[in-house]
């Protein structure tokens, strides 16, 4: 079978499964799926560049709170519907990681991280300063009237699940369907090797700020998408802790693999309600877990299952 | 009648702190020709392909290619108008298979044709001699052959200057004899300008060699005449 095949298999097979699941899940665990697949979402966006273009972010908090607050204040203050809203924050996260995209490409390593770090912070900051409109911490609440995209009522947990798997499925496609054109292959060459992509003529520069926005921009439709099927918005979301947070499902699911992210999402999320219903010292569980993963399962769950059975996934 | 010149440099330079690594090198290599050059250490070689191929920047002087001044051009645009540039340290992309290596090459000239980009590929790597080797990853080679690969990225590039540098360090006597036999079947086809340490390459491929000494062209003349030059001897021996 051709690589182009198996992807084909590959991910429609998990398409196909997320759709299954919500028949058969409980009540609970239903609700958990929905929220994990649109922050899995922001996972991949954060993979198309840490996992396929070596660029380590420290600053995707601001790319999925453009979307979000693109989505929520112009339903707040605009009376948008939410299919325009919806667009708005889309629009938002790409025209803020263009602008960030531009700027913070003129470092590399940990000037770079640095960079994206403090325009999340200043983007965070921006949004307590404007806390009239934003009501920064305690955020606001969208309301069930505003939540009816196309005359269908988002606040129901079918709806809910379906409008998350919709946007998931769209989101793996996207990042299946790009790491095998000719440009995703030459993002995996400058995460290899940049100064030789570069000499075999590809504009590396160019070729990062396009990675940067079609990150951003998946990981602001995230934003917007958590928005509007969960009815809040709020400065959390912009917080240092939601820079890392995908950095870390990354990290766990196994960087540069298009399922890896889902796969990380799905364990930490789990990780944490599992053990936070042992112990109230459950962050110690987690956080055991994870060095024991770091130092075991270097390259994540799926990057692991690659190394070492399925060399062919994508 | 006189080939055009493919490339020509006029007053080239580069000061490192002070130090002039190149200085004021004019230079001109004629379309379809093979050109070595050579130097001892620190003749400043590897700096004057840099600064054809814009790894480097010129503190002074200009590049032409092709007609065309491309000195103020960053790397990339140099190669997109028809430069290959090998490294004299091996750079390979270690964790592609070798395929994916030269398909990377070959692939910005063929964007989106998956059957010319295939048989660019094979024919690339069936020159250097590594096509059986094609789904290996490059990390797993031996140097020598990681070498050739190199090599095979240049070839991948169909490129109108071939510029080598050292391509032949580390490789068995055997590969050597094979690398003097595509370096003779590229003349003709492709301008290539090889640095080399090896003698017995420069002295068996190339039609012209230029000598390089503290930055500056020593003596341009053919493989024949060169060894009687006493210029040349001395400062590859010391004498005089």
């Amino acid at each position: 079978m051709s690589a182009a095949a198996k992807s084909v298999w590959l991910h429609g097979g998990v398409i196909t499964l997320l759709f299954a699941l919500q028949f058969v899940l409980p009540a609970y665990h239903h609700g958990n799926l929905a929220r994990i697949m649109v922050l899995a979402v922001y996972a991949m966006g954060y993979n198309m560049l840490f996992g396929y273009t070596g660029l380590l972010s420290l600053g995707h908090a601001l790319f999925f709170a453009a979307g979000m607050y693109g989505l929520g204040l112009t339903i707040a203050f605009l009376d948008f519907a939410p299919s325009p809203a919806l667009l708005s924050g889309i629009i938002s996260a790409l025209i803020v990681s263009a602008v960030v995209g531009f700027l913070a490409l003129r470092t590399t390593g940990v000037a770079f991280m640095i960079v994206t770090l403090m325009f999340a912070q200043a983007g965070f900051l921006t949004i307590l300063l404007f806390g009239e409109y934003t009501r920064g911490d305690e955020g606001f609440v969208i309301q069930q009237p505003e939540r009816v995209l196309a005359g269908i009522d988002l606040t129901t947990p079918g709806n809910r699940y379906f409008a998350a798997l919709i946007l998931f499925s769209v989101c793996l496609i996207i990042t299946a369907r790009v790491v095998q054109t000719p440009f995703g292959k030459v993002l995996i060459a400058i995460r290899e090797n940049e100064d030789r992509a570069r000499m075999l003529g590809y504009d590396v520069l160019r070729h990062k700020l396009i990675a940067v926005i079609i990150s951003g921009t998946m990981s602001g439709a995230a934003g917007a998408a958590y928005a509007l099927l969960f009815g809040y918005v709020g400065a959390s979301f912009a917080a240092v802790q939601y820079s890392i947070f995908p950095l870390l499902w990354v990290l766990l699911g196994g960087a540069g693999t298009t399922i890896g992210p889902l796969v990380g999402t799905i364990f930490m999320f789990y990780l944490i309600d599992l053990s936070s219903g042992l112990t109230s010292a459950y962050m110690l569980i987690a956080g055991v877990t994870l060095v024991l993963l770091t130092l075991f399962a270097r390259q994540g769950l799926v990057g692991e299952l690659r190394k070492r059975a399925l060399p062919w996934l994508p | 009648m006189a080939a055009l010149n493919l490339l020509t440099t006029k007053g080239l330079s580069r000061n490192f702190g002070g130090l002039w690594a190149v200085h004021n090198v004019d230079f001109e290599l004629p379309e379809g020709q093979v050109r070595a050059l050579i130097g001892p250490n620190g003749a400043g070689k590897s700096t004057f392909v840099g600064l054809l191929c814009g790894r480097i920047p010129a503190s002074s002087g200009s590049v032409q290619f092709d007609g065309r001044d491309v000195t103020a051009l960053p790397a990339h645009k140099r190669i997109a108008l028809g430069m290959a540039y090998t490294f004299q340290i091996t750079s390979i992309f270690a964790k592609l298979s070798l395929w994916e290596n030269v398909a990377l090459a070959v692939r910005r000239k063929h964007h989106g044709d998956a059957n010319a980009v295939e048989g660019g590929v094979k024919a690339a790597l069936s020159r250097v001699g590594l096509a059986d080797r094609a789904d290996q990853l490059a990390g797993d080679l031996s140097y020598g052959h990681q070498r050739l690969l190199e090599i095979a990225m240049g070839l991948g590039q169909q490129p109108r200057l071939l510029i080598l540098d050292e391509p032949t360090q580390g490789l068995a006597e055997s590969e050597v004899d094979d690398f003097k036999k595509l370096v003779r079947n590229l003349a003709g086809e492709t301008t290539v300008l090889l640095i080399e340490h090896n003698m017995d390459v420069v002295m068996d491929t190339a039609d012209m060699i230029t000598v390089l000494n503290f930055g500056e062209v020593l003596a341009e003349e053919t493989p024949e005449t060169i060894r009687d030059n006493s210029a040349v001897q001395a400062a590859y021996l010391g004498t005089g």
